[in-house]
Formats: structure tokens, sequence, C-alpha cells
């Protein structure tokens, strides 16, 4: 009885653990293979690379990465940058923000010193274009299958996705929104900004997929070249930055993932050899058990 | 030590007498690892290992984060950022002890609801659970406070929703919410009091454990029988236990080592499973999220402090009653801390001389839909306040209430019980036979 009550009951616990996630008015987030998934994915160190020049080329103008340490870029793991290069790269790194990284004037020389590796992105805080650096990390990923969130073991967390999905959800605005005016971009992923009345029931929720944007389409094919010769569609541009940005946000995904391979292999072991010493232990004291 | 029946601990070398003479510090460890335990206990009795390992797993994490931890309110989430990337490991202490929060939530879950099924809150281990209920409370304003320290979104807005909890007492709400605040708003003042706090509590919590272990030592463990240990002499009590080592050790290590497997997989490769996605975005005042949600483990509650809306029938009464003071927010509050100290009374509200389920064929079912009570309450906390979530909050917050204060003191007039073993020793016999024939314990080394 209790046993059946306690696996019930774990299980359950599963499922309303993550039902948080879904609660809010999910759109859909289409699913992108990146290499990162799953409990053996690793970053493909080409998209990164490739991910880190569509943020310097594009998306740096507006949006700061101020918690990532541009060293990191030649850690183990990530784009794996050679040391001299990521030197050349801070170095020629514009800080395009100056009242938002004050600890970058260089009093004496009356200017801005040029970025070191040991220094992190430069912020920047534009209004409307949030800070990069846990993007990745701060969109509700996946969350099914059932609401119970347990595809992030395989799928990653969604918030690559997320990236993904907006930077190709722009679309013309839908015809409810035809007399509507607005400095912003339609976009079928976004759902945080304005939506005309024309576009909602009475009962006023939105009959319409994502809403306004201030952000204009930020990319067009070939908007960048890549070195390697991979062809610069948007959608390939978005999945690369949408990958470096994973990476961004959790750049110790590859580590975190061995050690956890490590601990659980070491306790599956363990596990198993004090299953035998219990079994050995107890079998004098209860002998053969009635069915 | 009083209780069952069992070998003490002798000094045998002049060196053991000297210092046993002075603190028998070597007799209570000895007494403590060698306790006679009931030897029918089932895997329902693994938790208490689990809960141990959890929190000396957070107070270890703990101290090696604050070296790194920043509490101030312009840099405690870039800290957390520096803990996650610059210090060596420091993702790992980071995401063990947040998933280990969890681990300690389920634990503690499980063997709280085991002691319900097996009644071992009833005469004489009222204190064991007393003491256990303060452990739980103080676990989850540690919980509770720990995760306002990363000062993300949800730690700034959960923060601001249950201090306001506190707001809702009449008259004197306002000032206090105030004074926990250290200010009009949860702030600078504010964090550094949490993490003060955060850091304390575990040590009392860990005081708590000694107090709640030395309990439940003396009065003897429950078991799944619910039948005592006899204690007649030393070898009656021989026949219905074994000492807590070797075997209960291992058992328990082993159940440990399987959660532990689940544990380190979730940690590996999903360790924000179980976190809000708003948590890596930094507090901000001015912008509040769509749904603020607790933390998992605060769900059933949170469900039951919002079912008790104006429009409920017992708030109307309360409020008439009261002149009007008792107004719905109070009465969510009321209700919340209410949920939790109807189970704390659980020992005088089982009327039953039965202490184990396992013979009450009537409560098995009650017990069954306060455990499902229990988990539609964590979905519905989940939701959003409105329609159908609302309604199903109210109901399973109601059965909530109903099973501590009419089920269980009606159940054991009217319930007819089982038959129960004579002893322990009958019941393990039920189960297994000692095919050695020989002697039935291990020496003990």
């Amino acid at each position: 009885m209790f046993r059946n009550i306690a696996l019930t009951a774990a299980s359950a616990l599963a499922l309303s653990a993550s039902v948080a996630l879904a609660a809010g008015e999910a759109p859909h987030i289409e699913d992108v293979a990146f290499a990162h998934e799953g409990p053996f994915g690793t970053f493909d160190q080409m998209q990164l690379q490739r991910g880190l020049q569509v943020y310097t080329e594009v998306c740096s103008a507006c949006h700061g990465l101020r918690y990532v340490p541009i060293r990191t870029l030649s850690d183990e793991g990530g784009p794996m940058l050679p040391e001299d290069q990521v030197r050349a790269y801070a170095a020629a790194f514009p800080v395009n923000d100056e009242d938002s990284n004050r600890q970058l004037y260089d009093v004496a020389a009356g200017a801005f010193r040029p970025l070191t590796p040991t220094d992190n992105f430069p912020a920047h805080n534009l209004a409307g274009a949030p800070d990069l650096s846990m993007m990745a990390k701060a969109r509700a990923g996946f969350s099914g299958p059932y609401g119970t969130g347990m595809n992030q073991l395989f799928k990653g967390m969604g918030g690559a996705e997320y990236i993904h999905a907006l930077l190709v959800g722009y679309e013309e605005p839908p015809a409810c929104a035809a007399d509507f005016e607005s400095d912003g971009y339609y976009n079928t992923v976004f759902t945080k900004g304005a939506i005309p009345d024309t576009c909602k029931d009475e009962a006023g929720h939105s009959t319409i997929p994502g809403s306004w944007i201030a952000m204009g389409p930020p990319l067009s094919d070939d908007v960048v070249t890549y070195a390697d010769g991979t062809p610069a569609t948007v959608d390939q541009l978005s999945m690369d930055v949408s990958s470096f940005l994973m990476w961004a946000a959790e750049p110790k995904l590859v580590a975190r993932k061995e050690a956890g391979f490590k601990a659980v292999l070491f306790l599956i072991v363990l596990a198993s050899l004090l299953y035998l010493t219990n079994k050995r232990l107890w079998a004098g004291v209860k002998g053969k058990k009635h069915a | 030590m009083a209780g069952i029946p069992h070998d003490h601990y002798e000094p045998k070398t002049g060196g053991e007498k000297w210092l046993y003479s002075r603190l028998p510090i070597v007799g209570l460890a000895y007494d403590t690892i060698m306790a006679p335990t009931p030897k029918n206990l089932n895997w329902m009795w693994i938790w208490g290992i689990v809960l141990t390992f959890c929190l000396a797993m957070q107070i270890i994490t703990g101290i090696v984060l604050v070296m790194h931890y920043t509490p101030h309110v312009d840099q405690a989430f870039a800290s957390v950022e520096h803990i996650m990337r610059n210090v060596n490991g420091g993702y790992m202490l980071r995401y063990l002890h947040a998933n280990g929060a969890s681990l300690f939530f389920v634990a503690v879950y499980l063997h709280i609801f085991r002691g319900l099924y097996y009644g071992s809150y009833k005469a004489p281990r009222e204190v064991t659970w007393i003491i256990g209920m303060l452990i739980y409370l103080a676990m989850m304003a540690t919980a509770f406070m720990g995760y306002v320290l990363p000062w993300g979104q949800m730690s700034f807005w959960g923060a601001t929703v249950i201090t306001g909890l506190f707001g809702a007492i009449p008259g004197v709400g306002a000032p206090i919410q105030t004074w926990l605040l250290g200010g009009p708003a949860v702030d600078n003042a504010t964090l550094n009091r949490f993490f003060s706090l955060h850091y304390l509590l575990p040590f009392v919590i860990a005081g708590l454990v000694a107090v709640h272990i030395w309990a439940f030592h003396t009065t003897g463990n429950n078991n799944p029988t619910g039948v005592e240990v006899r204690r007649g002499s030393k070898a009656e009590a021989d026949r219905d236990t074994l000492p807590f080592w070797p075997y209960f050790v291992i058992k328990d290590l082993f159940a440990l080592a399987v959660i532990l497997t689940i544990f380190f997989a979730v940690v590996g490769f999903m360790p924000n499973y179980l976190g809000h996605p708003d948590n890596y975005i930094e507090a901000n005042p001015l912008s509040t999220p769509k749904h603020i949600v607790p933390e998992w483990y605060f769900l059933p509650f949170y469900a039951i402090l919002r079912a008790f809306t104006d429009d409920v029938w017992v708030v109307i009464l309360a409020n008439w009653l009261s002149f009007g003071i008792i107004d719905a927010k109070f009465f969510g509050v009321l209700a919340m801390f209410g949920a939790i100290a109807v189970m704390a009374l659980a020992p005088w509200l089982d009327t039953s001389s039965v202490r184990s389920g396992r013979y009450r064929p009537m409560f098995k079912w009650w017990f069954a839909l306060l455990v499902v009570t229990f988990i539609v309450l964590m979905w519905a906390g989940a939701m959003p306040a409105e329609e159908p979530y609302a309604t199903i909050s109210l109901i399973a917050s109601a059965y909530w209430f109903a099973y501590f204060l009419i089920i269980l003191p009606l159940l054991g007039v009217i319930e007819k019980p089982l038959p129960q073993p004579t002893t322990i020793e009958d019941d393990f016999n039920a189960h297994y036979s000692a095919s050695t024939g020989g002697t039935k314990t291990v020496a003990a080394e």
C-alpha cells in the first residue's frame, strides 16, 4: 500500500514540480537539434566561433554581455580561440555604451582603455536591449511532455531555441493590426510586447501569436561573412548565435556533464556494492523471503 | 539512556577508562551507533539518513559558497555569476546547493508522510514529532531566505510576496513587515538579514536534529507494525531488534547511494530543471513578473494561502464574527500556518489506539486521499489564481483540514482495526524464515 502511494507521489511530484514553467502563455518554440543537448552533448566549437562573430558584428551594437569574461573564449569546452587571438579580439572590441563602463575609463590618458582578456565583455544598457549573458537560461524552456519538463534532459533547456525562434519569428503584422501604429516590429514568438486591442477577444486575451518588439529584425542573409565558408542564411546565423549565447550563459556545461557522468557512474558502482553487502549482511537474519 | 535494554560501552584500557570517567563521549557514540532498532523497518525508514546527508551537504557547500558570495543588492547577482564562471568548481557547488534544497524537501515530505501513515507521531513519540515539525518550519524559513540570496527576479518578488503575508496581520501587520524587511520594501537591509539568518538557521536545525534523534532513541524507533519492541529483558529485546550498526547503516547507505545517483544525474544533466528561468534575470523592483511562483516545495501551502478568497463562506463568516478584522488575506495566512499546525497536532487529534496504518482498513483510504490532496495542492499552487484552479485549491485545502480535524478523531471511534501481530518478531518471521537456524546476528564490529 505505502509503496504504491510513495511511487505515485514521487512521479506526481516530478509532474507538478515544473508546471510552473508551463503556466505562462508559452509560444510554440521550434526545437533545434543543437550539439550541446542531451547528457553527452558538447558545444560545436566552430558554431560557437561563428556565433561569436554574429554577436560581435551584429548584437553587440546594442546588447551587452557583462557577466562573461573575455578570457573564457579560450576555455576548454567553449569556442576555444587561441589566446593571442583572444587578446587581439579584446583590444579591438569597442565600448559602445560609455556610461555603463566607467571602470574602463583611463583618467590619466583621458580615454577609454582598450579591453584585455581579463575584462568582461562591456555592459550595454540601451533601453529595451537586455544584457544577453544569461538570456539562454532566462527564457522559459521546453515544458513537455505533459508539463513535466523532463524532455530538458534530451533537448536542453529550450532557451537557445527561444532565441533562435525569436530571431526568425518576424512576420508581416496580421490583418487585425492593420491600423496599429507602433515603433515596434511584429514577432510571433515575443509575448511581452504591446498588442493592439483589435487583436484581442472580449476577455482581453490575444488572438494572435506573439506581439510587437522594439528590436527590428537584426539578421539578414549574409549580414556577416563566415570565415569557414558556411552559408550565412538568417536561419544559420540565428542558430549559431543562439548556440553561442547558450555557451555564454552556461560556459561550464561540458565540464558539468562530465562531472555528472562520472558521479553517476561512481554511484552506480557504489550502490551495487552496497546492495550486495546489504544482502549478504541480512542473509543470516532474513533467510528466505516468503511470498 | 532509558529505553530498550541493550549492551553498553565498557571502557577496557587505562586510557579509555581515564577518558570515560571524565567525558563519556565514546560511550555516547557507541550507544547511538549501536542503538537497538526494530528489525522489520522497511524502505520508508531510510529518509532520516538522506535528510542528515542533505543537511551536511547544504552546510558544507554553503560555507564554501559564502566565501565567494557578496550580500549586497548591487553585487549579489554578479557574485553568483562570479561563482558560476570564475570559482574553481563553483558551478558544481552552486548547483549542488540549489538542487540539494530540493532533495532535502523530497526527503522531508516522504519522511513526514511515512510518519503520518505508520502513526509515528503517536504516544510516546509526540515530542519527536513536534521537534520534527519545528525542523520542518526552520527548513522552510532557511530555504525561502536562501532563494532570495541570488537576487534574481523570483528572489526579489518571492520575498516581496511572502513578507507581505505578515503585513496582512490586522493592526500590527504593517510595522511587523517593516521590521522584518528592515525598511519599507525589500532592499539591501532585507538581503543582509536574510543572508545572516540563512547562515544561522542550519545550525539551529542541526541542534534540533540532535534532539530529534535523542528523543526517538529514548522511545525507540516506530516500525511498520506500530507494535512496540519488548523491553522485559535484553534477550527479549534482542529478538525484536538488531543493532543500528551494521544492519541499518549499510541498508541506509545503499538507499542513499541509489537516491544520490538520481540526484547527481539531475545536477549533472538538468541542474536548472527545478529552478525558475526568471531568476537568471537580476532583481528589478520596477518590473513585476507575470506569475510569481514559489519554489515547488512551497506550492501546497501557497495553494492553501490563495484558496480562501473573500467569496468563500468560511471567510465571510470569520469576517462577520471578527467584526471585519479577519479579511480574506489574513484568513489565507492563518490557513497556511494552520495547515502546518494541524499536522503538528496529529498526536492529539488521532484517537485510534492502533498505531500503524497497515492495520487500519478505513484509515488507509483517507490517508491515500491526503497524499493525493497534497499533490493536487502542489499542482494548483503552480497554476495562475483563476478558475478552475481556485475551486480545486479550495476543495483540496478543505480536505487537508478535514483529515486532521474531523477524520482522524472520528476514525478512532468508528473504525474496526485489523488484528496486529503480537510482536515484531512474529511479523518479521511471517515475512522471512531464518535459513541458517544458527546465530541470528553477525558480530558487530
